[in-house]
């Protein structure tokens, strides 16, 4: 096996375990997957390609995204729901003087306890990874959404 | 046997209860007809509404299309002036411009080539005198009386309103003085666009203005500053009504919490361990932007706009109908011009408190439909709004649904119900 391989399949363990744990409702161990100073954010496609940097979601460090999880358990109120990711694509898009630049295609199915289903998100990880000989961590994570629109209310991470 | 005359005296549309804007029939937001009607007096009545930023547009030809109501329309830049006309051809109805921005120096539409100049006058028809003789237009068309349909349109400190109204007063004169104001207040320089999306919700359009315009929700519904105890001290605050009562200001000073970058650096792993006190809080980190100290300020513009300062988080929303029972928010997010990196990386970190994904409210992207969904079948019973007392006078307090009964004084008197 090539390094480049072993690299790839690094990455796509770290993007599976990083799903698995959102969707199985895992959340406090969300941080664990990020570098002590990770930057986390949820954005639009139409943000991205036009250079804006608002976003949904925008963490800098384990502490804020502690602290958004923190938040949906204890504070926010909405509608309980789970979610399903859908992942494929999982690609080395280059080397950048901090890390390995990966993209991986994402899709997010979003079922309220009624039963209702939806596509709540498709899009786009790109992702700045660390690796180091014992893991793999995110040192920026930016989860691009094709849609400009979020149905409703936006509450756990993607 | 002869029809029997259907009769002449019409059964007003809504029974709206005696007591007035203290209470709200369930029916206004749910009635197809009532929805049709707001369309004709409200979004083509006597108001202006708010189409994009001079900003969104900087260049000779720009245009971004946006919705009044229902209706699509075009915002372009001509050189210098901003011209705002409803989207559509004026030969068979096409959408004009497929684009939500873009750049034009005519508008020319796909389905059969009609062009237009930017001023909306008709310049082009693909042939125009037909092939070989054959077909075409008739000599006689006149092109002057198919341009396109072009709205009345005013600038203040380079936000766009327009309006289908003839009559409607001057956008200064209509806003009134303290409206104005509080919109020069916060245009004062060059805006900086920090970018924007949209949140669709599962309620009628009017559920979520009147949550907007209630202070009174706003620790209830939103837990997150009381849970985290964070500093809430009002030291001063009012819910101010304009006279129509359709537009208002919810503003109030809090202390700001200037020293939080030191508690974060000295506090993060203790704070982690305790369930009750954030990790970090750069989210707050804010600073004193405008001389006169009002650190909060939500502004109502009737019918559906929104000119938000939550501390240092700016942004403007455009609450749009999609039909009686769904509606979208559209956020748009901006700085100043000459915000420094670090300014700019507050308001960032700040915006996680707004939009569908907010601290402080998401809550209102769900409310409307908790509302919606429970009201289905009972269109003669009504909403109490008597926090603060029954009229819509200004508050001193911001526990108060001043602010919702002018709302419903203004609709009424557009809708003449």
């Amino acid at each position: 096996m090539t390094d480049h391989d072993d690299l790839v399949r690094r990455v796509e363990r770290l993007i599976a375990a990083y799903i698995g744990c959102i969707d199985q409702d895992d959340l406090e161990r969300w941080p664990t997957f990020f570098t002590e100073d990770g930057l986390y954010r949820i954005t639009t496609r139409d943000n991205y390609e036009r250079g804006m940097p608002a976003s949904f979601f925008y963490c800098s460090g384990r502490g804020m995204l502690h602290d958004r999880v923190l938040a949906l358990r204890r504070a926010n109120i909405y509608e309980p729901h789970y979610y399903r990711h859908l992942v494929s694509g999982t690609h080395l898009v280059g080397q950048e003087p901090t890390g390995w630049r990966f993209h991986t295609n994402f899709q997010v199915i979003r079922t309220m306890k009624t039963g209702e289903m939806t596509v709540f998100a498709v899009g786009l990880f790109n992702d700045l990874i660390v690796t180091s000989e014992t893991q793999a961590l995110f040192k920026e994570k930016t989860v691009v959404c094709d849609s400009s629109r979020v149905d409703t209310l936006l509450v756990i991470p993607i | 046997m002869p029809a029997i005359p259907r009769t002449t005296v019409e059964e007003p549309l809504v029974h709206w209860p005696e007591l007035g804007v203290c209470r709200v029939p369930y029916q206004v937001f749910m009635d197809q007809a009532l929805y049709d009607l707001e369309q004709q007096r409200i979004f083509r009545g006597d108001a202006w509404h708010w189409v994009g930023l001079e900003a969104e547009t900087p260049n000779a030809g720009d245009f971004k299309t946006n919705y009044i109501g229902d209706t699509p329309v075009v915002m372009i830049r001509d050189t210098q002036t901003m011209k705002v006309f409803v989207n559509r051809c004026a030969h068979r109805g096409a959408t004009l411009c497929i684009d939500s921005r873009g750049n034009k120096s005519n508008f020319t539409c796909i389905y059969h080539n009609w062009s237009y100049d930017l001023d909306g006058n008709l310049q082009g028809v693909a042939f125009r005198h037909g092939v070989r003789g054959q077909g075409g237009l008739p000599p006689d068309f006149d092109f002057a009386a198919h341009h396109l349909h072009r709205l009345r349109v005013e600038v203040l400190n380079g936000l766009v309103f327009a309006t289908f109204s003839a009559h409607v007063a001057p956008l200064r004169a209509w806003l009134g003085e303290r409206m104005t104001q509080h919109i020069e207040r916060l245009f004062c320089r060059p805006v900086r666009l920090l970018g924007s999306y949209t949140q669709y919700m599962h309620n009628n359009w009017k559920l979520y203005v009147e949550n907007v315009k209630d202070a009174y929700h706003a620790s209830l519904l939103h837990l997150f500053f009381t849970t985290f105890k964070l500093n809430r001290l009002s030291m001063e605050g009012a819910v101010d009504v304009s006279d129509s009562g359709g537009h208002h200001i919810s503003w109030s000073k809090m202390a700001s919490d200037e020293s939080t970058g030191t508690e974060y650096e000295q506090g993060t792993l203790r704070a982690m361990q305790d369930d009750f006190r954030l990790a970090d809080r750069r989210f707050l980190q804010t600073w004193t932007e405008f001389p006169d100290g009002v650190t909060h300020a939500l502004q109502t513009v009737f019918p559906n706009f929104v000119v938000q300062q939550i501390q240092n988080s700016l942004a403007l929303r455009l609450m749009v109908p999609k039909g009686v029972g769904a509606c979208e928010l559209q956020w748009l997010l901006f700085g100043y011009a000459d915000d420094t990196p670090e300014q700019t990386e507050r308001r960032l970190l700040q915006s996680n408190l707004i939009g569908p994904a907010g601290f402080v409210s998401m809550e209102d992207g769900v409310v409307g439909s908790f509302i919606q969904r429970a009201i289905a079948r009972d269109a003669d019973q009504a909403a109490v709004l008597e926090m603060g007392g029954r009229d819509i006078e200004r508050r001193g307090s911001r526990v108060s649904e001043a602010a919702v009964r002018g709302f419903w004084q203004a609709y009424r008197t557009m809708m003449d119900l």
